[in-house]
């Protein structure tokens, strides 16, 4: 039997769906009896959430008012002390696995994948490399726990038909208090979520301004979509950074994915080459964005999109 | 504070389109430009402000590799940094053992705080920085897009999914560094021959005597799937009717 310990991601009230997306990654590992640990304050809601998921074996409910925080120097010591006795330790490579996990590999003392983005054996895995550039094949030392992240774009969510039992859990371990949250900063929006919207709609450095960038809401609004930018965007100052695309913001995987006004540098392209269908909006008929999309429109986005908006009604 | 200590990996340049070599061994760079991880320099910048504001008196450039990355500290001594560590491998190291021969040098140097860059662009890991704080035992504040200092302690604001976490952590600590930190300055060649004359001390890893980690093998390196050319459609009337035909609308 494969143990696998898969720590739920969550904000205190609701599991996120990344975890899901890892339990589907851990069903590939052979034998895998999979496990998920909610560390929260108070954790029976996500718990719950988290017992509905398919293939999953129980849920551990580790409750401390220190967890209220997510910090990964607070986690990471309950974190390594539940790990005792699993093969396998895994997160999401979200920024809140990303942050986490490595601390968790560095107090267990082995190493830590990144991004699984496939597995192809109990110890060998697939990842990308050089902004998805490449993909490497690792293999895991046998005789050391598995600590990795989990790419959420490359896997479907697990089904949620389950009734695994919660059970609860003490956990000896010195909680640090060297790392204290002070607040977090939300974009605060009614839009679909971008990691897990169905459809996005994005813009880049051509939208020109904060208020052009009106247009991309605008047809996210007809379309229901969640809203992307890229990093030149964000820099520009056109949106908050955590609607980022690409190699260092967001990997999205959405069945729709409008991309206007984006030239599709490699490190963009990077964040949405799960996407189902790619729809391209540009200028610039050599524009790379061209060679990864699946519906092409050449012309001025300025022209073009009061036109789409006006067209879907 | 005294010191800080700021990791610079030399790695690919941005700007290149790296390639699998035919045979799957690994990525091709023959020939190719290197660079400074441009998120490590984003640290150094930050590392060069506070010590301009009066908060540090020294920045020490620390990297963890062969021998040609003298290359990218020299560059690191030429933007400012007063001494520079080359801690020698003989080829690429493992995140851990990267951690792990760092926290050695953070020992025998005391930095009131070690910057690093939130991921390398290469093998775009996002590690060592939490796994030195782990070692460490200090607090972690990664994907950094704001530092202040306060005496003991630094608030930093981190960008995560949700939007930005703002935390408070006590020094020394470990911050990893975001792209919106900072723009950092470009070399003038007056400070690349000044940089000639600064210390870079050159330390065989074997003389950190690090523990031994289950390294990952990287056994078979391929290019990603391709994206099938998709078609280039006449007009909106055009693009609606194609998304109409998949379905999509």
């Amino acid at each position: 039997m494969a143990k696998v310990l898969l720590i739920a991601e969550h904000d205190g009230e609701t599991l996120n769906p990344s975890t899901a997306k890892c339990v589907s990654c851990a069903t590939g590992i052979d034998g895998a009896s999979i496990d998920i640990a909610v560390l929260a304050e108070s954790a029976s809601d996500v718990a719950a959430a988290a017992a509905k998921l398919d293939s999953v074996s129980r849920v551990i409910s580790v409750e401390d008012p220190a967890n209220a925080s997510g910090l990964a120097a607070v986690l990471a010591p309950q974190i390594a002390a539940l790990a005792d006795g699993y093969d396998y330790v895994f997160g999401p490579s979200t920024t809140f696995g990303r942050d986490l996990m490595p601390r968790v590999a560095g107090l267990l003392g082995v190493n830590q994948i990144s991004d699984i983005m496939s597995v192809e054996a109990n110890h060998t895995f697939k990842r990308p490399i050089y902004a998805g550039n490449a993909v490497v094949t690792v293999e895991a030392p046998a005789d050391q726990p598995v600590v990795a992240t989990v790419r959420v774009a490359s896997y479907q969510a697990t089904g949620s038909g389950n009734s695994a039992p919660v059970e609860t859990a003490d956990v000896n371990a010195g909680i640090p208090d060297h790392t204290r949250l002070v607040e977090v900063r939300s974009g605060q929006s009614d839009r679909p979520d971008l990691q897990t919207a169905a459809r996005v709609v994005a813009g880049g450095r051509a939208l020109g301004s904060e208020e052009s960038f009106e247009l991309i809401f605008q047809l996210a609004d007809k379309l229901g979509a969640g809203v992307g930018a890229t990093r030149a965007a964000v820099d520009a100052g056109y949106v908050a950074n955590d609607l980022q695309v690409g190699q260092t913001g967001k990997i999205i995987a959405p069945e729709l994915y409008f991309a206007i006004g984006i030239s599709g540098a490699i490190q963009h392209v990077t964040g949405i080459k799960d996407a189902g269908t790619i729809v391209a909006i540009n200028k610039d008929e050599e524009a790379p964005i061209f060679e990864v999309a699946d519906i092409g429109l050449v012309g001025d986005l300025f022209n073009i999109m009061p036109e789409l908006i006006e067209a879907l009604g | 504070m005294e010191k800080i200590l700021v990791g610079l990996k030399r790695v690919v340049d941005y700007n290149v389109r790296v390639r699998v070599n035919s045979d799957g061994s690994g990525v091709d760079t023959d020939g190719v430009k290197m660079s400074i991880n441009p998120f490590d320099e984003i640290a150094l910048e930050e590392a060069l402000r506070i010590k301009e504001r009066g908060e540090a008196t020294e920045v020490i450039v620390i990297s963890i590799g062969t021998a040609v990355a003298q290359q990218q500290l020299r560059t690191g001594l030429a933007m400012g940094a007063d001494r520079a560590i080359l801690v020698e491998t003989g080829g690429s190291i493992d995140a851990l053992t990267c951690a792990r021969a760092l926290l050695e040098i953070v020992n025998r140097e005391g930095p009131g705080l070690v910057l690093l860059g939130k991921q390398a662009i290469d093998d775009d890991n996002s590690q060592t920085g939490q796994m030195l704080a782990a070692l460490w035992d200090r607090p972690q504040a990664t994907f950094a897009s704001k530092l202040e200092l306060n005496g003991d302690t630094a608030r930093v604001t981190r960008e995560v999914d949700a939007g930005l976490e703002i935390v408070d952590v006590d020094l020394p600590a470990v911050v990893t560094v975001d792209l919106r930190l900072n723009e950092a300055r470009y070399v003038k060649l007056p400070d690349i021959m000044k940089a000639k004359k600064k210390p870079l001390d050159q330390i065989p890893l074997a003389d950190l005597a690090v523990a031994d980690s289950g390294a990952i093998k990287e056994t078979l390196f391929e290019s990603p799937a391709a994206r099938e050319k998709g078609v280039i459609v006449d007009g909106v009337a055009g693009l609606v009717s194609a998304l109409n035909d998949k379905g999509l609308l």
